[in-house]
């Protein structure tokens, strides 16, 4: 109600500070963007018909997914949603579950891809999971997006929707004392609808393998340790999302081919509505607009960091099978020599590693923002 | 029963009940408006649940959209109620569902009988403030709004554009001065009833109908009517982000509030349960009766205000990733690049290592590997040495370097041997200072034991990349701090220019440099830049070097410079 009042002292804010949105007749980069042209209206075109694509694919295979535990009765309006697709991930998941739970997930939707370690039990075990099952290929159904695009057009319209790898933690400003409905409703008052956040691969100091990691544990206390300051920040001009590379991955097996190191940026965080999909992973979704999670004037959005727990003892033994079913990248045959090296149980620990604090650290660091949040 | 209040309510019902519960047990009766939007049940049970109290009124229901009179039709009505049925009610304080009271009722009660006769309510005339014409302020009252701009933004914008354009104005009533502050106001009963029963509320209330936002105007603007002792400020603590959306409070927030020392904070989170526990169950007998004090926290909130709309300079990352020229600082701190003078100095980057008390870099842009200083294989922020990784995004590179050494300022080499791709980059950003000795990269090839064809044929390469730099160098864009001297120029007298450099750099120190670094041999070297224009090749950067005749440095004022008696 007492917004008037905040829009004039907005304008003095600017007044002092210079203007938050973009004077039309400066910056070029943005006239290049939402300046109406032929090619922004192909552009457009293009899009449309790829989202369109992506959502008749997901349409196409929802027969993939078989449920295993149907809960989705116990989902609220309002409820917050987190959609996984796991493999063999039973070590991961206690702490997974717990952590998120913790953040204020209401209901985990998860599919199965054809795990044998128990993972598939222990899901259905759950009270708020619900989960589907599927034994087909990773890499056809675009790394699980197909399956997941589908369960989210039918369960996540409308929902706060946080999309997850198994061995991802999500962290926000202020995790330990505000939950994700806090946050949420803190990007719907500032009228956003999705919320980035960047992988932060972790690792420990020595090989990867002599690590001793036990189920439900905190992997973190296993693997404290990540790089600072050494990411690459890039904008994608099709889509306008980002393209973030670095961190232990680049620096240790991509330093001779930095072009090819893994993409960091992900959007994981999304107000849903039955219209969208992701396109890559979630590094990148449709319509464009989403994209939008960083501010082009110099300003901070609010961000958030995933943390990135591959390498968990585990990655030695996993690693000789991900090559084998060449599942995890597009061309999987040039990532042999990261395979190789990763078989080896190498030490990602440099001197300049940092040892991870909690949420204010990264916030100094540079690695996410606050925004305006306080 | 000294203070009143008048709730409005829209979403936590349950949330205002127990402050409203909280107020009314403390003897300080309660006239709760709930917005007309809320569902009959939800209100029902807000209406039982303080059905023990006795102290509770409900007023009657208007909608309260953001930004219409609505708002305004609601507080009238449950002033008049509060009035009426509370005879011995003094102050009215104006809350909102999502108020919180920070400290004892006690110490609201003794601080309003002490100003008895004391309007609290922020009222500010707009032509004061001065505020862009563009942003509706006089406007506010002079044009009219029909359109809701929540629902209807292309109307309500196309409508004031029409206006506009036309000089459509409405008349301001007479006497009436437009004042413009914060909704939330604590009002003396004389006031409040003055305007409330004032003759021509009808006519003044037809008017504010159609103004703009008229709950941060109508009150504010006719308390200058009535009122003989206005305090413009108000009561309640509420904080605005860059966007004029209130600050939410939430749990962590506990400290900031109670230091506040304000007698009533908005917005609480409704889930804020530490917040509603200690501030409503809490001790009651708090701390000494300190005057409210929102100036304490008000460095936090500007401070995020100036990080979401300006952001940390030179920082790139996910959620900040500024246009060309909207950086606010393309880096995050002042750095020195030094051109030719590891080529001229034998042992350069020792002696600035040592001098500037800071990490001297070597050549970082060389083409095989970054030469971090100390020969690191990985710099801070695990900053890797791979000549590929630096070159697959050089302006990345140097912001990060930057930004990982935040505090400890940067120095290394450059030259026409170097990856040049950085070079624009450098030349526009104010924190590079760049010192170029100009055509000091032949040094080495002077005292190479290459054949002469080969010599002349590099010569002329890096002569050329030499010249495309500092072309670059002395464009209008370039905002570095430059300086260029020829190389002629620089060893007939070096350590003055070393002088002035190392004094910017460590300004504080203003120490006479007492050790030069070495010199290289120069014997010879004139005939050297003959011979190479004997074979086609005219070495122009270096300055004018006579053939025959060798650079004399001034060797004897070498220790101690700048002796003048």
């Amino acid at each position: 109600m007492a917004a008037g009042l905040g829009a004039w002292l907005r304008q003095g804010v600017q007044r002092v500070l210079g203007p938050a949105t973009v004077p039309s007749a400066v910056s070029i980069g943005e006239l290049a963007v939402s300046q109406p042209s032929i090619r922004a209206a192909w552009r457009a075109y293009k899009l449309r018909w790829k989202r369109l694509r992506l959502l008749a694919r997901a349409f196409r295979k929802r027969g993939q997914v078989r449920s295993v535990v149907d809960r989705t009765d116990r989902i609220r309006p309002g409820a917050i949603l987190a959609f996984v697709t796991v493999r063999n991930e039973s070590v991961r998941l206690p702490h997974f579950l717990a952590h998120h739970r913790k953040l204020g997930v209401d209901h985990f939707l998860v599919v199965d891809n054809d795990s044998d370690d128990g993972s598939r039990d222990l899901l259905a075990a759950q009270k708020d999971v619900s989960l589907w099952g599927t034994e087909h290929g990773y890499k056809q159904s675009r790394f699980g997006l197909d399956w997941l695009t589908w369960l989210q057009r039918r369960h996540g319209h409308g929902h706060w929707c946080l999309t997850l790898d198994a061995d991802e933690i999500l962290i926000y400003p202020y995790c330990e004392t505000r939950n994700l409905r806090a946050l949420t409703g803190e990007l719907e008052a500032q009228g956003l609808r999705t919320f980035g956040a960047v992988m932060l691969d972790m690792y420990p100091k020595g090989p990867l393998a002599a690590q001793d990691y036990a189920p439900g544990q905190d992997p973190i206390e296993v693997m404290p340790w990540f790089d600072s300051g050494n990411y690459v920040v890039q904008v994608q001009p099709l889509m306008r999302n980002l393209w973030i590379q670095g961190g232990a991955r680049a620096r240790s097996f991509f330093a001779a081919e930095p072009k090819r190191a893994p993409t960091l940026n992900k959007v994981p965080l999304v107000r849903w509505d039955r219209g969208f999909a992701y396109v890559n992973s979630t590094h990148a979704i449709l319509p464009r607009r989403l994209n939008a999670v960083f501010s082009e004037t110099g300003g901070e959005r609010i961000s958030g960091v995933l943390l990135h727990t591959k390498f968990l003892p585990i990655i030695v033994a996993k690693s000789a099978e991900e090559q084998q079913r060449q599942q995890h990248f597009a061309n999987s045959a040039l990532y042999d020599d990261y395979y190789l090296r990763l078989k080896q149980s190498p030490d990602l620990w440099s001197a300049q590693s940092r040892r991870y604090t909690g949420w204010r650290q990264l916030e100094a660091m540079g690695l996410m923002s606050r925004g305006g949040w306080i | 029963m000294s203070v009143g209040f008048v709730m409005l309510c829209h979403t936590a019902l349950e949330r205002a009940a127990e402050v409203a519960r909280h107020w009314v047990e403390r003897d300080c009766p309660v006239v709760i408006h709930v917005d007309k939007r809320v569902a009959k049940p939800v209100y029902d049970t807000l209406v039982t649940s303080l059905s023990d109290l006795g102290n509770v009124r409900f007023s009657g229901r208007y909608a309260c959209e953001w930004g219409t009179w609505g708002i305004v039709a609601a507080t009238q009505a449950a002033s008049t109620i509060l009035l009426r049925e509370f005879p011995e009610v003094r102050h009215v304080f104006l809350a909102s569902g999502s108020c919180l009271p920070l400290r004892p009722v006690e110490d609201l009660k003794a601080y309003l009988q002490s100003r008895p006769r004391v309007d609290f309510i922020e009222s500010v005339t707009t032509e004061d403030v001065g505020w862009t014409v563009g942003g509706l302020n006089l406007e506010r009252f002079t044009l009219r709004f029909p359109f809701s701009w929540r629902r209807q933004r292309r109307l309500f914008d196309s409508y004031v554009r029409v206006q506009r354009r036309l000089g459509i104005r409405r008349r301001v009533p007479a006497g009436l001065v437009p004042h413009l502050g914060s909704q939330w106001w604590c009002l003396t009963r004389q006031t409040l009833s003055a305007i409330l029963e004032s003759p021509d509320r009808e006519a003044v209330d037809r008017y504010f109908r159609r103004v703009w936002i008229p709950d941060e105007s109508y009150f504010q603007t006719m308390v200058r009517q009535f009122s003989a002792n206005v305090e413009s400020r108000s009561l309640t603590l509420s904080k605005f982000d860059f966007q004029g959306k209130p600050h939410i409070f939430y749990d962590d927030h506990l400290q900031l509030l109670r230091r506040s020392d304000c007698f009533v904070a908005r917005k609480i989170w409704p889930q804020a349960d530490k917040l509603y526990q200690n501030f409503l169950l809490g001790d009651p007998s708090g701390q000494a009766s300190a005057e409210p004090n929102p100036g304490k926290i008000d460095r936090l909130f500007a401070k995020a205000v100036e990080r979401r709309v300006k952001g940390r300079p030179g920082l790139y990352m996910q959620s900040r990733m500024p246009n060309e020229n909207w950086e606010n600082g393309r880096t995050a701190a002042p750095y020195s690049v030094f051109e030719g003078f590891s080529e001229l100095f034998g042992n350069f980057e020792v002696w600035l290592g040592k001098i500037a008390g800071t990490r001297a870099h070597g050549h970082l842009y060389a083409p095989n590997r970054v030469e971090f200083a100390g020969g690191e294989t990985v710099f801070n922020g695990a900053l890797s040495d791979s000549a590929a990784m630096r070159d697959y995004a050089p302006k990345s590179f140097l912001t990060n370097l930057i930004w990982n050494t935040r505090g400890e300022r940067q120095c290394f080499q450059f030259g026409p041997g170097d990856k040049q791709d950085i070079s624009w980059f450098m030349a526009g950003d104010p924190n590079a200072q760049i010192s170029v000795i100009s055509g000091a990269w032949i040094i080495p090839l002077f005292q190479s034991n290459q054949n002469f064809s080969d010599i002349r044929r590099d010569a002329a390469r890096l002569q050329k990349i030499e010249a495309d730099h500092l072309s670059v160098l002395r464009s209008p864009w370039t905002k570095a701090r430059v300086r260029i001297w020829p190389l002629a120029e620089f060893v007939e007298n070096p350590m003055e220019p070393l002088q002035s450099i190392i004094d910017e750099i460590s300004p504080r120190s203003l120490r006479r440099l007492t050790e030069a670094p070495q010199l290289a041999d120069l014997k010879g070297f004139g005939q050297f830049l003959q011979n190479l224009r004997n074979q086609g090749m005219q070495p122009t950067l270096m300055g004018d070097f006579p053939a025959g005749e060798d650079p004399t440095p001034t060797a004897s004022r070498r220790g101690r410079p700048y002796l003048v008696k």
